[in-house]
C-alpha cells in the first residue's frame, strides 16, 4: 500500500464502470430523452470494457484492497463475468420494447450499470460493510427499474411492493449484521472465519445473526419462503426488466451467499446447512407446485425461476468444493436458459402489442418454426431433460448432494423437477399440438433473435461439446474459494 | 477384422442426423414434391443404416463376451466419456433397431399427410437416440440417450396421434420420466461410489449388499416402468392407442426393450445380490401381468388397446426369463424381446393398414375380411399365430426356452407362465375371428382394396424374419451364448440354475 491510498488495481472495471456511469448520466442530462439509444449502445461497450479490464488487468489471482473490504479471486471472475452477460443482454433486449412503450429513457441502461456495479461489489464483498453497502447499491437500482413504466399501474405497483419488500430484507440483513459484528466483534469475512473456527460453540447471538443474515439474503434470490415479490414483480416491470431481474441479480447474489456462507462461516457449517437445505427444498416445492396453475408466462417464469434457485441451493448446501462447482455450472446454465426463455417472451407480439399469456403461444410450431424450436429447447433445457444444457447443471448439482450424502434433498429435488416438467410440457403442447391462433407480428428485432437464436444454440446438444470447459472453469473458480 | 477400427456405431448414429440435417434444408414451393423428396431421404437414410447394422452383425465375433465395436473419446473431466460398443446382449438390438426404421419410415408414407417434414425428423433423431441407447458403455451417455427419447417420442405422440393424445403424451412423459429420476440418483451415487461411469468397470464393481437393495430398486422404478410390468403398465395402452402407427411400432418394437436390456446391462451385473433378494418380487409381477393383462386383452374393443396389452403380457415372460438367472431363461427373454418387436411392430402395422382404409380401430366396426382382403388376412393370421407362439414362428422360440428355464428354477413359475400362452391363443384367436372371419356384412369393409404394392413391401421382410427366427433360430441365439454364459458364471456362479444347460436350444428346437 502507497501512502493512504489503497490498491486501485484490483477495483480498475468498477472504477471505470462508475465514472463511466456518471459520464453516461452527463451525456443523456444534456442530450435528453433522444440519446437513449446512443447511451445504451455506449453502456453495453462500457460492460464489454469493465468486463475485458477484469481479464487482462485483475485476473483470476486473489487481490485484498481497501483493508480487505474488497477481495477478487477466480471465483469472482467467473460469477463477474456471468454477471456482465446478464447485464449487457438485458440492455440489448430492451431497446424495441422500450422505445414502443415510450419509456426509452436514457436512465434506463445507466440504472443498470449501477446495479452491475453494486452486483460486482457484492461478488467481491470480503466484509459485511462492503456486502451492504453493494447489496443497497443494486437493489435501489432494481427499485427504480421495476416502476420504470411508471404510467401504468402494475409497473408502479411492482416497483412499490418491491421496495417496501426490499426494505424490509435489509432491515433485517442489517439487524443480523449488527448481531454478528457484536458478539464477534468484527465483520471481515477472514477475521470471522478463523476466531468462529477456534472457538467451539459458537454464541448464539451469532447463529441468530446469522439466520437473519441468511433471511436477508434469501429474499434477493427470492429463494422460499421470502419468495412472494417474485410473481408480482416479475409480471409488473416491463418484460426486459424483469429478464435482467431474473438473470444478472440472481448471480450476484448468488455468488455472495457462498462467499458469505464459505468465507465467513465455515465454521457455523452445520448450522448454516440446515437453513439452506430447508430453504432449496422449499423453493424447489413451491417452484413445482405453483407454477402449475399459472397461465402468464411471465408468472410462470418468475416460479420457474424460484424453482431453479432451490436447484442452485443444493449446491451450496453440499457444502463441499464439489457443491459449489456445480452451483456454478448451473447459474451459468440457467442465465442463458433464462435469458433466451425472456427474449422469447419478448418476440410474443401481436397487433394489438404485447401478449403474456401462455395460451397466446398457440400453435406457434405451424405459426414460426424457429421460434417454436427455441422455446421448446429452453423449456426442455428448463425441465433438466437430458440432450439440452440443464441436464448437465442438475446432474452436478444432485451429483454433489449425492457426494455429501444428503440423498434425501436429491430424490426430493428429483421428484421436484417431475412435476415442474409438467408446466414445461404444457407451454411444449401449447406450441406444438395446438391448433394456431393469431400468430405473432414478427417485429421483434434483430437483437431479440439473435439472443434467442444463441441462446437456444448453447442449450441445443451443442453443449455437450461446451460443458467440458464450463466445468474446468467452475472448478478453477471453485477452487478459489477457501476450504 | 477391418471392421474394428472402422468406428461403425457412431456412423450408425450419425447418419440420421445428417439425413435429418438434409431434410430441414429440403423446401420445395410444390408441398406434395418437398414432401416426397423428405419421404425419400428418410428411407434412404434408414436404409443406409439398417447396411450398416447388417455389417455390424457380420462382423460380431460370436466366440467372445467381450465389447467389440468399441470407441472411446474422453468427454467431460476425467471419469465421463464417449464410450460406446457392443456386445451379445445389445448387439441384436441394434440390428432390431436399423430393422424397423425403414418399415416405420414406409408406413408413414401415405399415412403421415401434416408436417411431414417433423415427423421424419423426429423419428430419425430418434433412431440416433435407441441406437445410442443399446450401445452406451457410459453410464452417463446411457442416461442421455435413454432420457432424451422421451422429447421426440412425446412429441411424436402429442402432434401426430389420435383424438386423446395430449392425455396420452404427458401421461408417458410424466411416468417415463418419474421412473428414471430415481435411476438417476442411483446412477450419481454409484459414479461416487465407484469414481466411475464406466458400464464394464461397473459391472465387476461389488456394491455392498445394502447398498445394492436400494439401488436395484431405483434402477427397477424405471425399468419397470418402461418395460413395462404391472402395475405401472396404464401407460403403454394409452400411447400406443394414441400414437400414430410409425409411433406404435418404434414404441412396441424398441422403446419398450429398454426395459428388459436395461435389466440384463445394469441390474443383473451391478447388484447380484439384490437380484437374487428381488427375484420373487419379479416373479410374482410377472405372472400377474401374465394373467391380468391377457384377460384384460380379452375384453378390448379397440385393436391397438388390444395388441398393447397383449404386449404387457408377453414382458412378463421376458421379465420371468431374465430373473430365472440361467442361460435358457436369459437367450429366452432376449429371443422373446427380439422377437415381440418384429411381431408387434407387424402387429400395429397391420392395424394402420385397415385404420387407413377405414380409420377406426373398434374391432366390431370390421369383420370378414378374409373375403375380401385376402392377402391381408393370410398376413395378420401370420403374425398373429407368432404372437401366441406357434411353432415355426419366432414367438414360439422365445415362450418356449424362457419356460424351460423357468422350468428348471421354479416349476410354479412356470405352470403359472404357461397360461399366458393359453389366454395369448384366446385372445389372438378371437380377435382373429372377430376381425377376419364372420360375415362380410358392412358396406364399407366390402369395399377396402387389399395390400397395396408398397404395403406388400413393408410386410415381405417381416414375414421373412418371423419365420426366419421360428425356424432357424440359430442365427440369432448365437450372439447370445458367450455374453449370456459370462453373465452367468461371473455374477451367478453358484446358481441352481446350470441344470437346464443340458437342454440345448437345439434340442429344444428339434422337438
Amino acid at each position: 500500500m502507497n501512502g493512504n491510498i489503497p490498491e486501485l488495481l484490483p477495483v480498475l472495471p468498477e472504477i471505470v464502470l462508475a465514472i463511466g456511469a456518471m459520464i453516461l448520466l452527463m451525456l443523456g442530462v444534456f442530450q435528453g430523452n433522444k440519446s437513449y439509444k446512443q447511451v445504451a449502445n455506449l453502456s453495453v461497450l462500457l460492460l464489454a470494457i469493465a468486463a475485458l479490464l477484469m481479464f487482462t488487468q485483475v485476473g483470476g489471482e486473489r487481490q485484498t484492497t481497501f483493508n480487505g473490504m474488497f477481495v477478487t479471486d477466480a471465483f469472482a471472475v467467473f460469477m463477474k463475468t456471468l454477471t456482465y452477460i446478464g447485464s449487457g443482454v438485458a440492455i440489448l433486449l430492451s431497446g424495441k420494447f422500450l422505445t414502443e412503450h415510450k419509456i426509452a429513457k436514457f436512465e434506463f441502461p445507466i440504472l443498470i450499470i449501477f446495479a452491475t456495479l453494486g452486483m460486482m461489489i457484492m461478488i467481491s464483498a470480503n466484509n459485511l460493510m462492503s456486502l451492504y453497502i453493494g447489496l443497497e447499491l443494486q437493489s435501489l437500482s432494481l427499485y427504480v427499474l421495476a416502476a420504470m413504466n411508471r404510467d401504468r399501474l402494475r409497473s408502479t405497483e411492482a416497483g412499490l411492493k418491491y421496495f417496501v419488500l426490499g426494505a424490509l430484507s435489509s432491515g433485517m440483513l442489517l439487524y443480523g449484521i449488527s448481531l454478528i459484528y457484536g458478539f464477534a466483534g468484527t465483520t471481515e469475512f477472514d477475521v470471522l472465519a478463523t476466531s468462529l473456527r477456534s472457538d467451539g460453540t459458537p454464541a448464539i447471538g451469532i447463529v441468530i445473526g446469522l439466520v437473519f443474515l441468511l433471511a436477508g439474503l434469501a429474499f434477493k434470490i427470492s429463494a422460499v419462503p421470502f419468495h412472494m415479490w417474485t410473481p408480482d414483480v416479475y409480471e409488473g416491470s416491463p418484460t426486459p426488466v424483469t429478464a435482467f431481474f431474473a438473470a444478472a441479480p440472481k448471480v450476484a447474489a448468488l455468488a455472495l451467499l457462498v462467499r458469505v456462507l464459505i468465507n465467513g462461516f465455515p465454521g457455523l457449517t452445520h448450522e448454516w446447512q440446515q437453513v439452506i437445505i430447508f430453504i432449496s427444498i422449499a423453493s424447489m416445492l413451491v417452484g413445482a407446485f405453483v407454477a402449475l396453475v399459472q397461465t402468464n408466462i411471465k408468472r410462470l417464469m418468475a416460479y420457474s425461476s424460484i424453482g431453479h434457485i432451490g436447484y442452485a441451493l443444493v449446491g451450496l448446501a453440499a457444502g463441499t468444493q464439489g457443491g459449489i462447482e456445480a452451483l456454478m455450472v448451473y447459474i451459468a446454465i440457467y442465465l442463458t436458459m433464462t435469458l433466451g426463455a425472456f427474449a422469447a417472451i419478448l418476440s410474443m407480439r401481436k397487433p394489438e402489442g404485447m401478449v403474456e399469456d401462455i395460451d397466446d403461444l398457440a400453435g406457434l410450431s405451424q405459426t414460426n418454426k424457429p421460434m417454436a424450436v427455441a422455446i421448446a429447447i429452453f423449456m426442455f433445457s428448463l425441465a433438466g431433460i437430458p440432450l439440452l444444457a440443464g441436464f448437465f447443471g442438475k446432474w452436478y448439482i444432485f451429483l454433489a448432494a449425492v457426494e455429501a450424502g444428503l440423498i434425501p434433498l436429491a430424490i426430493i429435488g428429483f421428484l421436484a423437477s417431475v412435476v415442474a416438467c409438467y408446466y414445461y410440457l404444457r407451454v411444449i403442447k401449447i406450441m406444438f399440438f395446438d391448433e394456431p391462433t393469431a400468430s405473432f407480428d414478427g417485429e421483434h428485432g434483430g437483437a431479440v433473435s439473435f439472443v434467442v437464436g444463441a441462446a437456444a444454440v448453447l442449450n441445443s446438444p451443442v453443449s455437450f461439446l461446451l460443458i467440458s470447459p464450463l466445468v474446468a472453469a467452475a472448478a478453477w473458480a471453485s477452487g478459489a474459494l477457501l476450504f | 477384422m477391418f471392421l474394428d477400427s472402422f468406428p461403425m456405431l457412431t456412423l450408425m448414429m450419425l447418419a440420421p442426423i445428417v439425413g435429418s440435417l438434409v431434410i430441414l434444408m429440403i423446401n420445395h414451393k410444390d408441398q406434395d414434391i418437398a414432401d416426397r423428396n423428405i419421404r425419400s431421404v428418410a428411407l434412404l437414410t434408414t436404409i443406409t443404416v439398417f447396411v450398416m447394422s447388417i455389417f455390424l452383425w457380420v462382423g460380431f465375433d460370436n466366440n467372445t463376451a467381450d465389447f467389440q465395436f468399441v470407441e472411446k473419446h474422453d468427454w467431460i473431466g476425467d471419469s465421463i466419456s464417449y464410450y460406446i460398443g457392443v456386445d451379445g446382449i445389445s448387439v441384436l438390438f441394434v440390428v432390431l433397431t436399423a430393422f424397423l426404421m425403414p418399415i416405420v419410415v414406409l408406413s408413414s408414407w401415405e399415412a403421415i399427410a401434416t408436417r411431414v417434414k417433423e415427423y421424419m425428423i423426429a423419428f430419425l433423431i430418434l433412431e440416433t437416440l435407441m441406437i445410442g441407447v443399446f450401445s452406451a458403455l457410459d453410464i452417463f451417455l446411457f442416461y442421455v440417450f435413454f432420457e432424451g427419447g422421451l422429447i421426440p417420442m412425446y412429441l411424436l405422440i402429442g402432434v401426430w396421434g389420435g383424438a386423446n393424445r395430449i392425455y396420452a403424451s404427458f401421461k408417458f412423459f410424466l411416468y417415463t420420466l418419474l421412473g428414471s429420476v430415481l435411476m438417476l440418483v442411483a446412477v450419481l451415487y454409484m459414479y461416487m461410489q465407484a469414481g466411475t461411469t464406466d458400464i464394464p468397470v461397473l459391472m465387476n464393481y461389488d456394491f455392498a449388499p445394502g447398498v445394492q437393495t436400494w439401488l436395484w430398486l431405483a434402477f427397477f422404478a424405471s425399468f419397470a416402468v418402461k418395460m413395462p410390468m404391472w402395475p405401472v403398465h396404464t401407460w403403454l395402452p394409452d400411447a400406443h392407442v394414441q400414437a400414430p402407427t410409425g409411433g406404435s411400432v418404434i414404441l412396441a418394437g424398441v422403446l419398450l426393450k429398454m426395459g428388459g436390456y436395461g435389466f440384463l446391462r445394469f441390474s443383473l451385473p451391478m447388484f447380484p445380490d439384490a437380484t437374487h433378494e428381488f427375484a420373487w418380487l419379479v416373479f410374482a409381477l410377472s405372472i400377474i401381468a401374465i394373467i391380468y393383462t391377457s384377460l384384460v386383452a380379452l375384453v378390448q374393443e379397440d385393436i391397438k388397446k388390444l395388441i398393447a396389452y397383449s404386449s404387457v403380457a408377453h414382458m412378463g415372460f421376458v421379465t420371468i426369463g431374465i430373473f430365472v438367472l440361467n442361460p435358457n431363461g436369459i437367450e429366452g427373454a432376449i429371443f422373446t424381446m427380439l422377437s415381440h418387436g418384429v411381431v408387434s411392430g407387424a402387429l400395429f402395422l397391420t392395424v394402420g393398414v385397415i385404420y387407413d382404409r377405414l380409420h377406426t380401430r373398434e374391432i366390431s366396426r370390421y369383420g370378414g375380411l378374409a373375403n375380401n382382403m385376402k392377402m391381408y388376412a393370410v398376413i395378420f393370421v401370420l403374425f398373429s399365430m407368432a404372437s401366441i407362439g406357434l411353432p415355426g414362428t419366432s414367438g414360439f422360440i422365445g415362450e418356449f426356452l424362457v419356460l424351460n428355464g423357468s422350468f428348471a428354477y421354479n416349476s410354479w413359475i412356470a405352470f403359472f407362465a404357461a397360461f399366458g400362452v393359453i389366454l395369448g391363443a384366446a385372445y389372438m384367436l378371437y380377435l382373429v375371428r372377430r376381425l377376419i372371419y364372420g360375415p362380410l356384412d358392412k358396406d364399407d369393409v366390402k369395399a377396402m382394396p387389399d395390400l397395396s404394392l408398397r404395403e406388400k413391401i413393408i410386410f415381405a421382410p417381416l414375414v421373412a424374419v418371423v419365420l426366419w427366427m421360428g425356424i432357424y433360430p440359430n442365427s440369432f441365439l448365437d450372439p447370445l451364448h458367450a455374453t449370456v454364459e459370462n453373465l452367468i458364471e461371473t455374477r451367478f456362479s453358484n446358481n441352481v440354475g446350470h441344470a437346464a444347460q443340458d437342454v440345448t436350444p437345439d434340442a429344444a428346437v428339434g422337438r
